[in-house]
């Protein structure tokens, strides 16, 4: 596999170990691109918490500053790490043991029929 | 490796191979132990599609169809977004063996990265919807 996207979804997994990154990330998620101003009025985080957050979230490339308004740095969700980990996830929540075990059932409740 | 790329399963069936193929490339077949509903057009290039009661599908697009040995397709990775482009491999193997059948699953794909052309297009329309709410709010500002 790629060491890359291990690499990624490690730091995606890493940012979403910690509750306070969680919910930045879910503010940034549901209400767009914010400043850590924003978030401080909405979030029960110390302004210089989420500073700390945002700065480890932007380094590893889930978050993105750009400019804003009053030249305040606003922070915008990448989605693309995201979508690394996903793939990460749906590989341990495929289950092929359930439909394995219907065949088998299957089968052998046919087993007159051959 | 911390995360598979491939999932791979061996079981014993106690039926020959051809019972198997059927159970494993017919509609009546896999909606016996597999979808709820099932259509299948069984040629390599063709499509398949199973559903459920509960709102899922699974659109396949199968690959190997080699009587009564392989069966391929490709689907899309459960739990992605429906535009991801991402699919993974299924390959179901049957070797004759005293006891019936040793049927193997493997689906492989699980770690590819998304490809450029799709990071592109990503990022593409994250900017367009930026670029289209910034033309709708400077529309609104005019009027």
């Amino acid at each position: 596999m790629p060491p890359e996207a291990e690499e990624i979804a490690e730091q995606v997994f890493v940012a979403l170990a910690d509750p306070s990154r969680r919910s930045l990330l879910a503010a940034l998620a549901a209400g767009g691109p914010a400043t850590a101003t924003d978030l401080a009025g909405r979030l029960p985080i110390t302004r210089q918490a989420i500073a700390k957050h945002l700065t480890l979230l932007a380094d590893a490339g889930l978050v993105t500053a750009e400019p804003g308004e009053r030249r305040r740095v606003r922070y915008r969700l990448r989605s693309a790490p995201m979508r690394v980990a996903q793939q990460f996830l749906a590989a341990l929540a495929r289950d092929w043991d359930g439909p394995l075990d219907a065949l088998q059932a299957h089968l052998e409740k046919g087993a007159h029929d051959d | 490796m911390a995360f598979p790329d491939r999932i791979e399963r061996v079981v014993e069936i106690a039926h020959p191979p051809v019972t198997v193929w059927t159970a494993l490339t017919t509609a009546d077949g896999l909606s016996s132990w597999f979808g709820e509903e099932v259509t299948i057009d069984l040629r390599p290039g063709g499509t398949a599609r199973m559903s459920w009661s509960s709102g899922d599908v699974a659109d396949m697009r199968i690959e190997r169809v080699e009587e009564p040995t392989v069966f391929g397709y490709t689907w899309h990775v459960y739990g992605l977004p429906e535009d991801d482009p991402r699919r993974t491999y299924v390959e179901f193997t049957l070797e004759p063996v005293a006891a019936g059948t040793r049927l193997t699953v493997v689906e492989s794909g699980f770690s590819q990265l998304p490809d450029d052309a799709h990071d592109k297009a990503f990022g593409g329309n994250v900017q367009g919807w930026a670029s289209e709410l910034g033309e709708l709010v400077a529309y609104l500002d005019a009027a």
